[in-house]
């Protein structure tokens, strides 16, 4: 690595909640480091999961995830326009097929209401068939209607959290793994890294499914980490409009059961299951898995709509034990802020768990002092296909990379791939251009701009086209073409 | 800046280069061919392999041999202009059309007919839900072609096809020559898909086993592909437990399958045939809406090229006669109805008012020996053609003389007989 | 025991007969269960001669695309494909180039030419 390198704190894993803190500190005159041992950020449990922003009645009132979920549902509003990130608050429903299931309704409506979620009301089976037409004939037993439940696009949102945060002076290192918090004294003096130590006397672990890990390093076991698979079949937008909204079943105690929900790019998706495995690695998806959820999204809609399926992939909640999330400082370490066990309803809560880390962190001893030129605001992303012809024509004359269009399934022009590139925490894999601008996320899910993205990603990171990675370290796509094994004459 | 064509050709691959040309030659003046790659062809440029043209040039060329036949004729002929690197945005029904292009910007044009000659995309991992990992390696045949073909790299190093289709059989064999070991090629169906002769000359020649009946369970690997679990499926495509097998293999080729590509024809309001997935045309060629037409691959997917060629060559005739109002305005419809053992049969509706002999193209639902194919009115037979064999996996032309057609009275079926 | 028979599947039309070559003391005896005389034909030249186009690339300097369709103007022996294929790999031509240019005079001494398959145009 070269310099040694000093943070005021150091953030362990790029994630939704690693990104949320980094932007959250980003406020005060610090210096902050957050470290990402993938490529890109997003990479673990925020790159696969429901994109909801959950209304908040599912909690127990006495609970962590009930407090911040209602908080971070009540910041997005906020955040989706300052960063620049697509949001809808399209409402949420959760049904009960019969009378049997009618008590959970009201158990949840009373429960959201001691959290503070505002515009609960219990909607009869006919209101709900009004609302949602091609729900099946079958639920019988009406529904809880949450208004303030909306959708995102999870990755979206961590980069428009990370761009913000290097905006205003955070350092985000990818690929560069913390392999353990060095402590003196019982005190944290920095993060030994793959690429070198790294002092600081904060660090604040937001590792997913590897906080306990990393936690076990500076000496605090206090918790373990439990990954627990959840699959989901993503549609296409052709298919997007069969629900309005988030569709929960009604829960049952290990998950929220198998929901259909529109996404806020106009794809469709159904899932997830929930399975405790053991490799925290195994984001494989099953036959088993695929046939579960399918059918438990039968029990929500008549038809599911098989042959417009686009993508199956499966992500992995970081569970803690009690089921809470485990929001703290270290009972052991000093300087050691724990933001971990974050599952459902964690994309939620992520900027309301960044401001309880800042109030922690300066319980802890840290100094929090206002920068005065804090920028709250992303510069505004060019979507092309959602501008005016007269508009798309100023940015074509401006820049002509503005006229090729590469995706032509979301319509990506070349231009806003190149911006995702130079961007200030900037794709350079293929899965990140595709995150952060969905190009090859179509129908084709790349299979014509693949080889053009990977083109423009050596072009502009100055790589040859075999070093082009698809998400992970070693996920090179390509290969050089094989000699000849010598044995032949040779023109030129 | 607004520019007025007679003729506007949607995709500069075969279909749109036959259309181009046909269309000058049945009197329009003006001929735009619109093409979002680099270069005309489509998909011939990165088909080097020989074996078109038989058909329609009576010898054996390669896939660019044959695009540059038409691109020749295209680019001698001042009537055909060419936007390269420009993508169609919008069609709207009075046959206006939006483009854009790095060099001119977004664009208007008016056209006097609108053919569709999109093409056709491949089916992708997710559409036949292949379970397991999503490591890197995992290609459609068709774009791994590219690669291998016009950038110079390779997918893989050792390989295994899914889909014994045409292009996975062409890709088994490049592969092979490029110096990669091609482990497998694995077909879910008790039957290969492909040509005969590329069963031989792609996979036999190069050793490579062929599993019929098989597809892959899932596939392994965390950052690159590591390997594949293949197992048998029984005769409703269910894996069967217990037959499993695993192959070790660093790259995943998919040859599932080829969609034809109307985003377009759809958003325009054309009417679609759900079997075929592209429009429902009469035997000009023309869709539900009056002025737009279709050919090739986006109307259905074709085993020959040489096919997609003639169609080309009917749809840029009637384009041309639209937009010199020489179509009659009168058209009576009767339907084309495909019977017990026919998947499809285009065009779907024939307009009994327009004169000329009618070429029925059609694909059967499952192999078999010694049929014949029964086009049948509603008064009885109108004609039996004998084969020696049909296969879904090539398309049977049969040809509908005028007097037949007017025989039909109402409707025509087309049935198999074994 | 010095019978042998070779299975040929022919490619001569989509009926694609299922035959056998069957050898006696490495002669021919007899080719059974191809329905016409194309077809046995074409069994007996695959089983004594066989040979097979060869389509491939070669590197292009300067030109528009980096690569150049090639074919062998006739077939080539059955047994050559590999080795010509891999000579192949290791040619490098400059743009422009002209569709039939030979980018491989009698590759390998087999008598054969090697030529481009279409125009390829030079870079700017």
């Amino acid at each position: 690595m070269g310099e040694k390198l000093q943070a005021d704190v150091v953030i362990l894993g790029g994630g939704i909640v690693g990104a949320a803190i980094a932007r959250e500190l980003s406020r005060y005159q610090l210096d902050i480091i957050l470290l990402e041992k993938a490529p890109d950020l997003a990479m673990g449990t925020s790159k696969a999961n429901s994109g909801i922003i959950h209304a908040g009645f599912d909690a127990h009132p006495d609970t962590l995830k009930a407090k911040l979920n209602v908080r971070g549902n009540e910041l997005y509003h906020q955040l989706a326009p300052d960063l620049g990130f697509s949001i809808k608050f399209v409402g949420s429903l959760v049904v009960a097929k019969d009378e049997a299931e009618q008590p959970m309704l009201q158990e949840l409506l009373d429960r959201g209401r001691e959290n503070g979620v505002p515009g609960l009301e219990i909607l009869s089976a006919q209101q709900v068939l009004t609302k949602e037409p091609n729900l099946t004939a079958d639920i019988r037993g009406g529904a809880l209607w949450a208004p303030t439940a909306g959708i995102v696009c999870p990755f979206q949102a961590v980069f428009a959290f990370a761009d913000n945060a290097v905006i205003n002076g955070v350092k985000i290192m990818t690929e560069c793994e913390a392999q353990s918090i060095a402590t003196s004294d019982g005190q944290v003096v920095g993060v030994e890294t793959s690429r070198g130590f790294i002092g600081a006397r904060f660090v604040v672990n937001a590792a997913g499914l590897f906080a306990d890990e990393l936690s076990r390093t500076a000496g605090d076991d206090s918790f373990t980490i439990q990954p627990r698979k959840g699959e989901y079949i993503l549609f296409d937008r052709k298919v997007g409009d069969l629900v309005n909204s988030v569709i929960f079943p009604t829960p049952n105690k290990v998950s929220k059961g198998i929901l259909i929900a529109p996404t806020v790019h106009g794809n469709l998706f159904i899932g997830p299951n929930a399975e405790d495995i053991d490799d925290k690695c195994d984001v494989s998806t099953t036959c088993d898995g695929m046939n579960y959820i399918i059918e438990g999204a039968g029990k929500l809609i008549d038809r599911i709509p098989l042959a417009a399926c686009i993508a199956q992939f499966a992500g992995l909640r970081a569970t803690a034990a009690d089921g809470d999330f485990i929001i703290r400082s270290s009972t052991t370490v000093g300087g050691l802020i724990h933001a971990a066990g974050i599952q459902s309803p964690g994309l939620t809560a992520a900027p309301a768990i960044a401001e309880m880390v800042a109030e922690l962190l300066n319980e802890q001893g840290l100094d929090l002092r206002e920068k005065p030129d804090f920028q709250p605001k992303n510069p505004p992303q060019i979507h092309f296909a959602q501008l005016s012809v007269e508009e798309q024509q100023q940015l074509i004359a401006q820049n002509p990379l503005y006229g090729r269009v590469i995706c032509r399934c979301e319509t990506v022009t070349e231009a806003e791939i190149v911006a995702a590139i130079h961007a200030p925490c900037g794709a350079k894999t293929v899965d990140a251009v595709k995150r952060r601008t969905r190009a090859g996320t179509g129908r084709c899910q790349g299979g014509f701009c693949g080889p053009r993205v990977t083109a423009i990603l050596a072009r502009e990171l100055n790589i040859p086209i075999p070093a082009v990675r698809k998400d992970t370290a070693e996920s090179n796509l390509f290969f050089d073409k094989l000699p000849a094994d010598g044995e032949v004459n040779c023109h030129d | 800046m607004i520019n007025r064509y007679d003729v506007v050709v949607i995709g500069g691959g075969p279909a749109g280069l036959a259309t181009a040309h046909s269309a000058r030659q049945n009197g329009a003046e003006k001929v735009l061919i619109i093409e979002r790659d680099r270069e005309l062809g489509g998909i011939l440029q990165q088909c080097i392999h020989n074996g078109f043209g038989l058909h329609h040039f009576g010898e054996e060329l390669t896939g660019p041999g044959y695009a540059h036949r038409y691109i020749k004729l295209i680019e001698n002929d001042p009537g055909v202009t060419v936007l390269l690197d420009t993508m169609v945005l919008q069609v709207f029904e009075n046959k206006t059309i939006l483009a854009v292009s790095p060099d001119q910007g977004v664009i208007q044009i008016e056209a006097g007919a609108v053919v569709y000659t999109m093409g056709c995309r491949e089916r992708t991992r997710a559409a036949i839900r292949v379970s397991g990992d999503r490591p890197a390696g995992v290609f459609t045949a068709g774009a791994a072609q590219r690669m291998v073909n016009m950038e110079g790299y390779l997918p893989g190093k050792s390989v295994v096809i899914l889909g014994s289709g045409d292009i996975g059989l062409i890709m088994a064999r490049r592969l092979s020559l490029e110096g990669a070991s091609v482990k497998a090629v694995i077909e879910i169906m008790p039957y290969s898909n492909g040509l005969t002769r590329n069963m031989v000359q792609c996979l036999e020649d190069y050793d490579i086993p062929l599993y019929l009946s098989h597809t892959i369970a899932a596939i392994h690997g965390k950052d690159r592909v590591q390997g594949v679990t293949c197992a048998k499926v029984d005769d409703k495509r269910n894996l069967i437990p217990g037959t499993e097998f695993d192959i070790e293999c660093d790259c995943v080729l998919l040859s599932v399958g080829l969609i034809p590509e109307n985003e377009l024809s759809e958003a325009t309001g054309i009417k679609m045939d759900a079997v075929t997935g592209g429009p429902i045309v009469d035997q000009m060629r023309q869709t539900s809406l009056p002025g737009f037409f279709a050919a090739g691959n986006v109307v259905h997917v074709h085993d020959l090229v040489d096919w997609v060629s003639e169609e080309g060559e009917i749809a840029g005739k009637y384009a041309a006669l639209y937009a010199q109002n020489k179509l009659s305005e009168s058209p009576k419809y009767i339907k084309v109805e495909n019977k017990s053992g026919i998947r499809y049969v285009v065009p779907q509706n024939i307009n009994v008012n327009q004169a000329g002999m009618v070429r029925l193209y059609m694909r059967v639902t499952h192999p078999a020996k010694k049929v014949s194919i029964e086009v049948a009115g509603n008064s009885g037979v109108l004609l039996e053609k004998k084969l020696p064999i049909a296969k879904p996996s090539e398309m049977i032309a049969v040809d509908l003389p005028q007097a037949k057609v007017e025989q039909a009275e109402q409707f025509i079926t087309v049935t198999l007989k074994e | 025991m010095t019978e042998q028979v070779r299975r040929v599947s022919c490619i001569v039309c989509p009926i694609s007969c299922q035959g056998e070559v069957v050898f006696e003391n490495g002669q021919i005896k007899e080719v059974r269960g191809f329905n016409c005389p194309r077809g046995k034909a074409y069994a007996q030249t695959e089983v004594t001669a066989p040979k097979r186009m060869l389509t491939s690339t070669v590197k292009v300097k300067n030109g528009t695309i980096p690569l150049l369709p090639v074919v062998s103007k006739q077939p080539l022996p059955k047994g050559k494909i590999m080795d010509c294929a891999k000579a192949l790999r290791e040619v490098c031509i400059t743009a422009p180039v002209k569709e039939g240019d030979i980018v491989c005079p009698n590759i390998l001494g087999l008598g054969v030419d090697i030529i481009a398959s279409r125009d390829l145009a030079a870079a700017n």
